[in-house]
């Protein structure tokens, strides 16, 4: 401590802290350092690997191949399709989960991680079962409307919405349980009913965990291929996502099969680079 | 949503039976008028509002306010919180985190119809009344506690409420600013048309801002009416503490009160029956024996302890009965108090106030 | 300063373990080759999928044969195989479903010696069983509503049936194209395709859900089916016993039971 010359205050002000000292707070303890970098390590070694491997020189005339944008492109709308899906279906079921008493709740619970354990071929398999042209709903939806769903670009979207609605449910039930059901108390005295109250603002208090949930849904959309391939075939310009044109490819050109995959890497990464942390945090 | 002119606002009976705690209490206030809603904790104030709210069921009873009735459970009737024409100011204020104060204000005028630029104009107005108009756009979180108060208040009045409930509103407050916005809530309630209740346990908050007093302990009502006769006549050692009296029930036959087990006080007051007996700790002074001359009420009594109490000390004491005496600390000196020591307490009869317990 | 050093212990007696892991297994494989005489130890054949059925007949015949010896399949389609195999997955055999796929795993210098072409497939169209929908020839895979599925052509199968199709002169738009033959078949026997071109041992396999329909275009796509020693082999007489055992007398009637031809 040492006494302040300035005379007005008569104050006495400690002495600053010393950077080393400062430092010493900030810094990350060695115990959780370690398995962090590993971590890390773990996780960004094989795209290192594949930015060394990848066929540079050859790169501008892959990049120009047809089918690439084709694919990418509807590689990008189904996942967004599909996210939607999941987000008009699954907050309704996360807030069922959150927020009613019912029975077989936790059954309920246990079902909705089923295709998280389910291999996706065999999630495919399991809807084309429902949706197929011989299947539960498929046939009747065949026979009444003339709808099939197998081979479109709409069995895309669903077969990417069952893989990945799980990821969105959990999050959400997850955030509709951390939120105070308080605020929801004095918007009802304010007036307001249970639709309005839940629009206006339990939905805003829980926005983050919705788009935290949403862009994972998105990203396990972005990149399903199991139930996919089988569910919705392989098609170019129809049915045939990244992910099913990087398998074909790795068939005969190993090179194209990199080139394919660094192009969905680089245009997922800026995209979810991009969200802006205040989006998908709490306030 | 108007109120009602007219004799009682709100009539209620709230029951609430919750196996171990049952809350039964009559309320009526008139428009324009402001109740205070005291007690201890886990006495049953909040219960009580938020079963006028509607966030609580009734057990039994019912709930009429502004001429309609909402809720009687032997009827099956109940009006579910938001067709309420009540607004609340809840002890945590909750804002809406993500609207602005302006948007806070505006939403109860919203919800009941108003299209969003009159609702916005109305809760502008709201917000000058309260002193907060060039804090329209800030979000809650950049609002002090004392702003974040007023916007509370301004949300609750800006829907015209028949029924105000206030849950402790000043309790979030640090003392410097509980002073300004006390004064400033006395004024906004006594201008609120309707029906006002506030829940408080700060014995200051009810004798500023209130016009009557009700005291609930466990549920049930102990004592009622307006801050002077209560704290000149308080029926309960809650009240009694409220107040800071100290308080004896017993039988009286003319100027002598048989208080404990037996104990005589003699007070200026004559009365027959069931009486209380107070006296406020400055009237008790100690002596090292026992004194002669004129307090007709003195006995022998222990030191048990000794606390700062403003200027003074607050000593307690055991004995017949059990009192606090504030001494000055100069007197302390003089006398050596230590606590197990044995001192002499005297009280005037003058000093004592008597009134009928019936 | 404690739990730094507690954690380097923990990190260090884990690689440990791994590495103790590892070396186990291989220990539990004799020295490949110079062991004994007839063949005996492990034996790991890459072999493509159509092969499945009838290498894992082979696979058994051969062990009661040669006493003490343990096949192991690794089936998929022949790309993925010869990708892992340039990519240093220790196997002993490589069969592929067709040349091009071979060459790219000699090219790369990890076969030993010369390829054997050990048998032949061709295509035949699967229909779901009954053949509902009356289909006798390529051309009738055209008619209005009639969903085809084909395998996707940088997989054999695939290659082979663009070759037939032309051959044909038919212009054929399928729903799918399958990364595999197995897919393709699988949609029939769901019932999702009407109709696929898959090969006849697949068809054969697969005889109780659907039926096979020959037609004369798929004698100009034949597959050859080549196989071949791996130079890394692990185990280089266990391998030349395994091909030499395919090509004689024994896996010959498996394989032409199967509906692969002859060379």
């Amino acid at each position: 401590m040492t006494l302040d010359s300035d005379e007005h205050a008569g104050v006495v002000r400690p002495d600053p802290v010393p950077p080393s000292r400062r430092s010493r707070h900030r810094r990350v303890p060695v115990a959780l350092l370690i398995p962090a970098g590993l971590g890390l390590a773990f996780l960004v070694l094989p795209l290192a690997g594949l930015l060394i491997r990848a066929p540079w020189t050859t790169l501008p005339q892959r990049l120009a191949e047809p089918g690439v944008l084709t694919a990418l492109r509807l590689s990008l709308q189904t996942a967004t399709l599909a996210t939607l899906l999941c987000l008009a279906l699954g907050v309704p079921l996360a807030w069922l989960l959150a927020r009613v008493e019912f029975p077989g709740r936790r059954l309920v619970r246990a079902l909705v991680t089923v295709p998280l354990v389910l291999p996706p071929v065999v999630g495919g398999i399991a809807l084309l079962l429902v949706f197929g042209r011989r299947g539960i709903l498929g046939a009747w939806l065949d026979r009444a409307f003339g709808i099939t769903l197998p081979f479109t670009t709409t069995g895309v979207v669903i077969a990417e919405a069952f893989v990945a609605m799980p990821f969105l449910i959990i999050a959400v039930e997850g955030a509709l349980r951390g939120a105070d059901t308080r605020y929801e108390e004095a918007a009802a005295t304010l007036g307001a009913r249970r639709w309005t109250t839940f629009t206006h603002v339990t939905l805003p208090l829980v926005a983050p965990g919705i788009a935290a949930g949403a862009v994972l849904c998105w990203a396990r959309a972005l990149g399903e291929f199991g139930a996919t391939i089988t569910f919705a075939g392989n098609f170019p310009g129809r049915t045939q996502t990244m992910p099913l044109a990087v398998y074909l490819a790795l068939e005969t050109d190993l090179d194209a099969a990199i080139v394919l995959s660094l192009i969905l890497l680089v245009v997922s990464v800026t995209i979810l680079a991009a969200l802006r942390d205040k989006w998908i945090t709490s306030p | 949503m108007t109120p009602e002119a007219g004799p009682a606002a709100l009539d209620a009976h709230l029951v609430v039976d919750r196996g171990t705690f049952r809350l039964d209490l009559r309320l009526r206030i008139a428009a324009g008028e402001v109740v205070a809603l005291l007690g201890p904790n886990g006495a049953g104030k909040t219960t009580a509002l938020r079963a006028l709210a509607g966030l609580e069921a009734l057990t039994a009873g019912h709930v009429t306010l502004a001429g309609r009735e909402l809720d009687r459970p032997d009827s099956r009737l109940w009006t579910p919180t938001e067709q309420r024409p009540i607004g609340v100011v809840f002890q945590d204020y909750l804002l809406f985190p993500h609207l602005s104060a302006l948007d806070n204000v505006a939403f109860g005028p919203r919800r009941h119809g108003t299209d969003r630029r009159r609702a916005r104009d109305q809760a502008a107005g709201w917000l000058a009344r309260v002193g907060l108009a060039d804090h329209a756009a800030r979000k809650p979180r950049q609002l002090s506690g004392g702003q974040a108060q007023r916007v509370a208040l301004a949300r609750a009045l800006a829907v015209h409420p028949a029924l105000l409930l206030l849950d402790e509103p000043l309790a979030a407050l640090d003392a410097r600013t509980r002073l300004d916005t006390r004064a400033e809530l006395h004024r906004h309630l006594a201008e609120h048309p309707g029906a006002t209740l506030l829940v408080t346990h700060d014995p200051l908050d009810a004798l500023v801002l209130a016009d009557r007093l009700i005291i609930i302990e466990d549920g049930r009502l102990v004592q009622e009416g307006d801050a002077v006769t209560i704290t000149a006549q308080p029926r309960t050692d809650y009240v009694a503490r409220l107040v800071g009296l100290n308080l004896y029930r017993g039988h009286a036959d003319g100027h002598t009160v048989h208080v404990g087990d037996g104990f005589p006080l003699t007070t200026a007051d004559r009365l027959d029956g069931d009486a209380f007996v107070a006296f406020p700790p400055s009237a008790v002074a100690l002596h090292p024996h026992q004194p002669d001359g004129s307090p007709r009420n003195t006995w022998p009594a222990t030191i048990t302890g000794i606390q700062r109490h403003g200027d003074n000390l607050r000593v307690q004491l055991d004995g017949p009965i059990t009192v606090a005496a504030d001494i000055t600390p100069a007197a302390a000196a003089h006398l050596h108090l230590t606590p197990g020591q044995t001192v002499w307490a005297a009280v005037k009869a003058a000093e004592t106030h008597a009134y009928p317990a019936g | 300063m404690k739990i730094r050093n507690a954690l380097a212990a923990l990190t260090v007696s884990g690689l440990l373990l791994l590495t103790g892991c590892g070396s186990d297994s291989d220990g539990d494989t004799p020295a490949g080759g110079a062991a004994s005489g007839g063949s005996s130890g492990a034996v790991t054949v890459f072999a493509a999928a159509s092969l499945t059925e009838s290498f894992t007949t082979i696979g058994k015949d051969f062990e009661t044969a040669n006493p003490g010896t343990k096949v192991t399949f690794n089936f998929a389609g022949s790309a993925a195989l010869a990708t892992q195999i340039n990519q240093g997955a220790p196997a002993d055999v490589f069969a592929a479903a067709s040349p091009k796929t071979l060459a790219t795993v000699t090219d790369a210098g990890n076969g030993d010696g010369t390829a054997t072409t050990f048998v032949k497939n061709q295509l035949v169209i699967a229909v779901a069983k009954g053949n509902p929908k009356g289909i006798k020839a390529l051309a009738d895979l055209t008619k209005p509503g009639l969903k085809v599925a084909l395998c996707a052509e940088q997989v054999p199968c695939g290659a082979a049936a663009t070759k037939a199709l032309a051959t044909a002169k038919v212009k054929l738009t399928p729903v799918t194209l399958e990364q595999d033959v197995k897919g393709a078949l699988s949609k029939v026997k769901l019932g999702e395709v009407d109709a696929a071109l898959v090969y006849r041992t697949d068809a054969k396999a697969a005889a109780t859900d659907v039926d096979g329909i020959e037609f004369p275009e798929s004698a100009s796509a034949i597959n050859d089916y080549p196989i071949i020693v791996l130079k890394n082999a692990p185990n280089k007489t266990g391998a030349q016993a395994f091909i030499a055992y395919v090509q004689s007398e024994q896996g010959k009637a498996v394989l032409t039971a199967a509906g692969f031809q002859a060379p």
